[in-house]
């Protein structure tokens, strides 16, 4: 027999016996989490299946982040309604300016190696930062994982992704997911499961790989799974079970030369029309976000500050950061970075989507420009139609916060 | 569900991503009338108002890809769109449409033109184009996928079945 993919590893285990890629599968379901823009709809399906309480509430999460705090009155019943079914089932709950469901979920040990973790939120791909099989649903799905502890799937081929060569300094975690991205195309993974590895991933930190399997929904994929070679967790965890086997079978097979690799920008309004930041450089900007589940961590607002230090944002340009969590906030107040960001310029948002979602906090006006370290930038996905979004780095971002204009970040130190 | 109806083609391109078919600003509510209000607003800002009810909306590759909202597919149900074709669809919007109910089918090869009249046999799995006198079949859909949309949704499927069945997939 052949040897297994990381994706058909842990789906056997959840369902009980060996599966493999194509087959159908009903198989059992460690978590379930959603957000405020999922959540009521998930609940109502729910109720309307006949539930009463999750099948485990310990593990079911809701999280207030995607319109956070309430903008409007409208919003905030929908809050209420997830704090009441909280409250009601005992499922957990994070509320107002905790943070962004995915930092949450990896920051608060609420998933682990090995899993299989169902969100309703497209970005749940995340997790397979630490070796997690999640993916992302929709409400109804989720309230059937809430009402029976099982979902059924089919199980994915798996494409494999080597970054071969360590990256240069100036080029970041993002930089290889958005190059990733553009190389795989927006459907290149639809239906399938991407592992990623290779040289460059060793020596990255979890924030580092959890910025690459977010951007594995932008290629469509069900689970982007990160080989575990040099992860480190705060607890034991068996790395053979997030490992594929030898001889396991890929549908493709991909090098990136990480070595080769200059700071990498999509441009609106699509996340895989990737390109060198070279083809770019001197596109005026309006806006700069710095945030997101992408790149909303205490690593990124450090590599903002850097550039950032003892500098000012460039006049007419605006800077929104968000912390994606209470704690990285904490831990940028106690180590100076948030006093570093705010003197340059920068306005600290809440912990959550923010922007992103286009909900509130800082819609772009008609024509505006803005580069962001989110995750896409369809056409109104900032909340305006008529502005168009760059996706970037956080070094990048802050750059060309400073120059008022898209900049290779080497300028800007330089200067 | 009904197996067979028919309605005049809606067509539009390749990567509709679900914030162009209802955005994220408009998501939050339980009003689902808010939400075919808003549908394919930045894409077509005149669909809603050329959509008649029972219409069937054609697209290219990559339908639905992006959030996993599924006001997605919801508001292109309660505007009155009947089914979505298309070439192939983002994962998460195809389970969304079938556990809401609203009808996808992929056809690989469809040749239409907005106003063209379309028939849809779900049974039979077969799209017509009435105006052009052509027939294709669709891709095939897991049983547990036939039977979720027979029902009407996965909140019928469950309140029926209690749970998944592994021996009915």
């Amino acid at each position: 027999m052949a040897g297994m993919t990381v994706a058909e590893k842990i789906l056997s285990r959840h369902a009980g016996r060996p599966v493999t890629a194509d087959e159908l599968t009903v198989i059992d379901v460690d978590a379930a989490m959603m957000s405020d823009t999922t959540a009521p709809l998930a609940i109502k399906a729910f109720r309307e299946m006949g539930g009463k309480v999750p099948w485990n509430p310990d593990r079911t999460f809701l999280v207030i982040d995607h319109a956070s705090p309430a903008p409007n009155e409208r919003i905030a019943r929908l809050h209420d309604i997830m704090r009441e079914f909280a409250a009601e089932t005992g499922a957990v709950l994070y509320d107002v300016g905790e943070g962004i469901c995915h930092q949450l979920m990896i920051e608060d040990d609420r998933v682990r190696p090995g899993e299989a973790f169902f969100g309703a939120d497209s970005h749940t791909c995340t997790y397979g930062a630490l070796g997690a099989f999640a993916t992302g649903v929709g409400s109804t799905d989720l309230a059937a994982v809430m009402l029976t502890g099982k979902t059924w799937l089919k199980v994915p081929k798996t494409i494999r992704l080597e970054i071969t060569g360590s990256i240069s300094p100036g080029v970041e975690a993002k930089d290889l997911a958005l190059a990733m991205v553009g190389k795989l195309g927006f459907a290149g993974a639809t239906y399938q499961a991407v592992e990623i590895c290779g040289e460059a991933l060793v020596p990255m930190s979890l924030d580092e790989r959890m910025t690459i399997a977010n951007l594995g929904i932008e290629m469509g994929a069900k689970a982007a799974l990160i080989h575990p070679d040099g992860l480190e967790l705060p607890y034991d965890f068996d790395a053979g079970a997030i490992s594929p086997d030898p001889g396991a079978r890929y549908v493709r097979e991909l090098t990136i030369d990480g070595s080769a690799l200059r700071p990498q920008i999509s441009k609106p309004p699509r996340p895989d029309a990737t390109v060198d930041i070279d083809e770019l450089v001197g596109t005026k900007i309006n806006v700069a976000f710095i945030g997101t589940c992408v790149n909303g961590r205490l690593r990124d607002l450090h590599a903002a500050a850097r550039i950032l230090e003892g500098k000012r944002v460039a006049p007419g340009v605006r800077l929104m950061v968000s912390a994606a969590s209470q704690k990285v906030f904490l831990a940028a107040a106690n180590d100076g970075t948030l006093a570093t960001l705010t003197a340059a310029g920068a306005t600290f948002l809440p912990s959550g989507c923010g922007p992103c979602v286009g909900t509130h906090l800082g819609v772009p006006g008609d024509g505006e420009v803005v580069i962001s370290t989110a995750n896409r930038n369809f056409r109104g996905r900032m909340g305006n139609p008529e502005a168009s979004v760059y996706l970037a780095s956080p070094t990048v971002v802050a750059s060309a916060a400073v120059a008022g204009e898209i900049v290779d970040p080497i300028k800007v130190v330089e200067d | 569900m009904e197996s067979r109806f028919s309605g005049n083609a809606h067509v539009y391109g390749d990567d509709i991503d679900t914030d162009r078919i209802i955005a994220g600003k408009y998501t939050k509510t339980l009003n689902l009338q808010d939400l075919a209000d808003h549908v394919l607003e930045d894409l077509d800002v005149d669909f809603r108002s050329k959509l008649v009810k029972g219409d069937v909306l054609i697209a290219g590759t990559n339908f639905g890809c992006g959030s996993s909202r599924e006001q997605a597919p919801l508001a292109l149900k309660v505007a009155g769109v009947s089914a979505v074709v298309s070439t192939y669809f983002a994962r998460i919007f195809f389970r969304n449409a079938i556990n809401i109910g609203l009808p996808v089918l992929e056809v690989p090869d469809l040749e239409a033109e907005s106003g063209d009249e379309i028939e849809i046999d779900l049974k039979a799995g077969v799209v017509r184009n009435l105006t052009k006198n052509t027939k294709y079949r669709a891709s095939a859909m897991p049983q547990v996928m036939i039977d979720i949309l027979d029902q009407g949704g996965l909140v019928a499927y469950l309140k029926k079945n209690g749970t998944y069945d592994a021996s009915a997939l």
